[in-house]
């Protein structure tokens, strides 16, 4: 696939759009939100990422990455223009068909909004499918926040309702937005869980603080979602390293209701 | 169903390796080497031996070699050039002298690879792939093949299975249309069913364990303190994984050489500490206890589950490969009994 | 080995360690490392020629350290990984008592660790006459016959390591050849990664190495990986004075600098 477009989104993140470079490809090519893929740089090897754009726009993909090892360090030299491989989709989905009527709220932690992006798009293009949707979203600090750009869009949208938190440290002085951890904000802004179905991504540790926040607020466990990202290298449920129990992240998951998350032993 | 079983003599055999090796085919077979037996490309006939327990590594290499090529490319000025590798040209496979549990292994192999997502690489050897099998008739304390469903003259995975008689000479069993066909094309070398039975010519492996209750313990045992008792000597090494005939876990790594490269397949383990690490650092399986688990659960409890297969042929190998003595059979041992 | 049952018992009803690390009986008549927790378990351990696993491996296992104070059953090439280990600031002193084993089978009385260290001044590691004829063997080989000997012998490694698994001054978190940035080692078992691997594991041991001979014990496939290490020890012993794990102050004879280092090699 072609990069078409890098964006800078935070310190060693960047978004890429991806292009077919075969016109057949792009034609075939489907997939759902919360799906991911495996991205390479020929020589250095394959990475995995969820697909951060929505299947509502078509005609590229986006992906967001945080350079940290070799793969993502070779793709963080690469220039618009040049060349990746994919593979993909793999994965199950968010069922967002199911959600239909209801109340969306996203809860996202880092580096773990790409994941979500995906799905927050999805449904903010089928918005009448849905009644209000929150987006609670939390960075270290105000400069790891990743699609400002985006947020700015989405705070300004009437039919959406945005909160920003930093970890406390992380502001700056004109910081308008939350201070605290997204479990602590969450519990603050108290969202009502009546029709409500929420999804949260993060790192395992703040995924595994907010659940009980949300049990508290009255969530059942069916109605909340969250997508994991254990360390893959195939992406269909062969090289072993992804399971949790006897479930593949990549073949049953990525996405999780809190219910199967609590079958689950804990090794995640 | 009946097998169909014919006798082949003791110098018929011999013909019949050399027939097969004259028809193009590659055969691996067991030799002596440095005083260790292990199969290898192509001996010639007076190397081969019968006289075996156990090799150390298993016969997975021919099916899932310790390096696969998946894809070769080419960068340049212009790009990426990516070239698929040619599958057709996998050469003909005749595994010669292979040990039923050996066989079955490639069934197990087979439930994971073939599950779900049709592995081709793994799927285009198979099927160049002839397995003449060969009954045990000694075995060591580290077998237990008759604990996980298979005995010392089960023919499940072969396509012709020999078995060693009183006479010397040797009744061969013909399992699949591939073994038919060998027995077809060297007709002249079978004869007529011996009229003595296999079973007198087999090992004794006793039964040590229910399989089917340790993977029913398994299913309620994943917080159980046996993982940390008894994985406390565990080094964390690859040795079990890499000479097991049922562990396929892989990891996928590019190899560049100037402007050209190959992305490589090639054995991993669970076992590795850092197997399962984030790239933030977060490790799901961070000490060796959860490893140890991991092995054994991958086997007995969802690999039975997920795969319809156990994912051990009780052949040993990882016990006597072991450094410290992590034994495989003492710990099923164990696990059919814990509450 | 009643007198180590006997000194296991003491320390734990004393509450002096938390566990006992020891040998005990295994499978097929061999034996394996043992993790006595309760004095009521001292009768498992035992001691005899077949005990010859370093077992100062364990003293840098984050599941048994997690235990508390260890006693550990050491033989000399574990007394001295115990040094070298304190030297390189693995293990704490005070969180260990060592329980020696002199050349005659015989369990040694040590008040403290220092006077391991002077023990340790007189006891010499014997090698074994199979690994003395490989190594005299090797030494008189041309350099393209040793190339082509170890070329041949790393080729079948498939890099379990258990070579490293089993050295317990190869502790890293992070071994050399898992650090991609850049890809230092192929990752693959193939020829040159193999040998390039077995080169590196020998240079970042040199010099650190008591010659316990656990790597070559640990592999599976009997490949005798443990020479190359025996060479550098005896290498480090005749370039620079140094017997690598006779004090609890170590210095690394590879990255320390000194003025009357031998500078012949230098061209």
């Amino acid at each position: 696939m072609e990069v078409e477009k890098i964006t800078e989104e935070a310190p060693e993140v960047k978004t890429f759009r991806l292009k077919f470079k075969n016109h057949e490809d792009a034609e075939k090519f489907e997939f759902k939100a919360g799906q991911f893929g495996e991205y390479s740089v020929m020589g250095e090897g394959e990475s995995t990422f969820c697909i951060a754009s929505a299947p509502t726009r078509k005609g590229y993909i986006e992906c967001t990455f945080r350079k940290a090892g070799r793969v993502t360090g070779a793709l963080a030299n690469l220039e618009e223009g040049e060349t990746i491989g994919f593979r993909g989709p793999y994965g199950n989905i968010f069922p967002i068909d199911e959600w239909k009527g209801k109340n969306l709220l996203y809860i996202a932690g880092g580096i773990a909004l790409p994941p979500m992006r995906c799905v927050i798009w999805n449904t903010l293009d089928l918005r009448e499918n849905y009644k209000d949707i929150t987006i609670i979203y939390g960075a270290r600090t105000v400069n790891d926040l990743v699609y400002k750009q985006e947020l700015k869009e989405w705070d300004e949208r009437p039919d959406v309702k945005l909160v920003t938190t930093v970890d406390p440290g992380g502001e700056t002085p004109d910081w308008k937005g939350e201070v605290g951890f997204v479990p602590t904000v969450l519990e603050k802004i108290a969202p009502s869980s009546k029709d409500t179905i929420a999804i949260v991504c993060g790192p395992p540790i703040m995924i595994k603080y907010t659940f009980p926040v949300l049990e508290k607020l009255g969530f059942t466990e069916d109605t909340i979602f969250t997508t994991l990202e254990n360390r893959m290298k195939c992406g269909f449920g062969k090289c072993g390293r992804c399971n949790v129990g006897k479930y593949f992240v990549c073949k049953d998951g990525p996405v999780f209701t809190y219910k199967q998350l609590k079958e689950l032993p804990d090794e995640y | 169903m009946e097998l169909e079983r014919k006798l082949i003599k003791k110098a018929s055999l011999e013909k019949l390796y050399q027939k097969l090796q004259a028809n193009g085919n590659k055969i691996f077979a067991p030799i002596i080497k440095d005083g260790k037996t292990e199969f290898h490309y192509n001996p010639s006939y007076a190397e081969v031996t019968y006289d075996h327990i156990q090799t150390i590594q298993s016969l997975k290499n021919t099916v899932f070699p310790k390096i696969e090529n998946l894809v070769r490319f080419t960068t340049d000025r212009n790009g990426t050039e990516v070239t698929e590798v040619d599958l057709a040209k996998v050469p003909s496979l005749v595994l010669w002298g292979a040990h039923p549990c050996d066989a079955a292994g490639f069934k197990a192999l087979k439930s994971i690879f073939m599950w779900d997502y049709k592995d081709e690489y793994f799927n285009s050897r198979m099927n160049k792939m002839v397995v003449i099998g060969l009954s045990c008739y000694k075995c060591d304390d580290n077998c237990f093949c008759t604990s996980v469903g298979l005995n010392p003259g089960a023919t499940n995975g072969s396509d012709i299975l020999l078995t060693k008689l009183s006479t010397g000479d040797y009744l061969a069993e013909i399992i699949t249309e591939k073994g038919k066909e060998i027995v077809n094309a060297a007709a002249e070398l079978f004869e007529a069913a011996p009229a003595e039975a296999k079973e007198g010519n087999l090992a004794q492996v006793k039964q040590q364990f229910s399989h089917e209750k340790v993977t029913k313990n398994l299913a309620g045992a994943f917080e159980h303190p046996f993982w940390v008792e008894n994985s406390l000597r565990c080094i964390g090494c690859g040795a079990c994984a890499f000479v097991c005939p049922a562990c396929a876990c892989f990891d996928i790594q590019d190899e560049t050489k100037g402007k050209t490269g190959k992305r490589l397949r090639c054995w991993d383990s669970c076992g590795f500490g850092l197997f399962t690490i984030h790239t933030s650092g977060h490790n799901p399986r961070e000490v060796q206890s959860q490893r140890w688990r991991q092995r054994i659960m991958h086997k007995f409890s969802y690999m039975p589950e997920r795969n319809e297969s156990l994912g051990c042929i009780g052949c040993g190998r990882c016990s006597r490969a072991c450094p410290v003595d992590m034994n495989i059979l003492e710990q099923l041992i164990a696990l059919e009994k814990i509450q | 080995m009643e007198s180590i049952r006997k000194r296991a018992k003491e320390l734990l009803d004393s509450k002096q360690v938390q566990v006992i690390i020891g040998y005990e009986n295994g499978t097929s008549n061999k034996v394996r490392a043992s993790f006595i927790k309760d004095s009521a378990q001292v009768d498992k351990l035992i001691y005899d020629e077949r005990c010859t696993q370093n077992l100062a491996l364990y003293l840098v296992k984050h599941e048994v350290k997690h235990l508390g104070k260890m006693g550990i059953v050491a033989t000399i090439p574990a007394m001295r990984t115990i040094n070298m280990l304190i030297s390189e600031e693995q293990v704490k002193p005070e969180n260990i008592v060592v329980l020696g084993i002199g050349e005659d089978g015989k369990l040694l009385d040590f008040p403290d660790l220092t006077v391991m260290e002077s023990f340790l001044q007189k006891a010499n590691i014997e090698l074994t006459a199979k690994d003395k004829e490989a190594i005299e063997k090797l030494k008189k080989m041309t350099t393209q016959e040793k190339f082509d000997y170890w070329s041949n012998a790393l080729e079948t490694c498939f890099k379990c390591y258990a070579c490293r698994s089993a050295c317990p001054l190869c502790y890293c978190t992070r071994c050399a050849v898992e650090c991609n940035q850049p890809q230092w080692i192929p990752v693959q078992a193939s020829k040159n990664g193999n040998y390039e691997w077995h080169m590196l594991r020998a240079m970042h041991l040199s010099g650190r190495c008591v010659s316990c001979g656990d790597c070559g014990r640990a592999c599976p496939l009997d490949i005798p990986v443990h020479l190359l290490t025996m060479h550098m020890a005896e290498e480090s012993k005749r370039l620079f004075g140094v017997d690598s794990g006779l004090s609890m102050k170590m210095e690394s004879v590879l990255s320390n600098y000194k003025l009357d280092d031998k500078d012949n090699f230098i061209l």
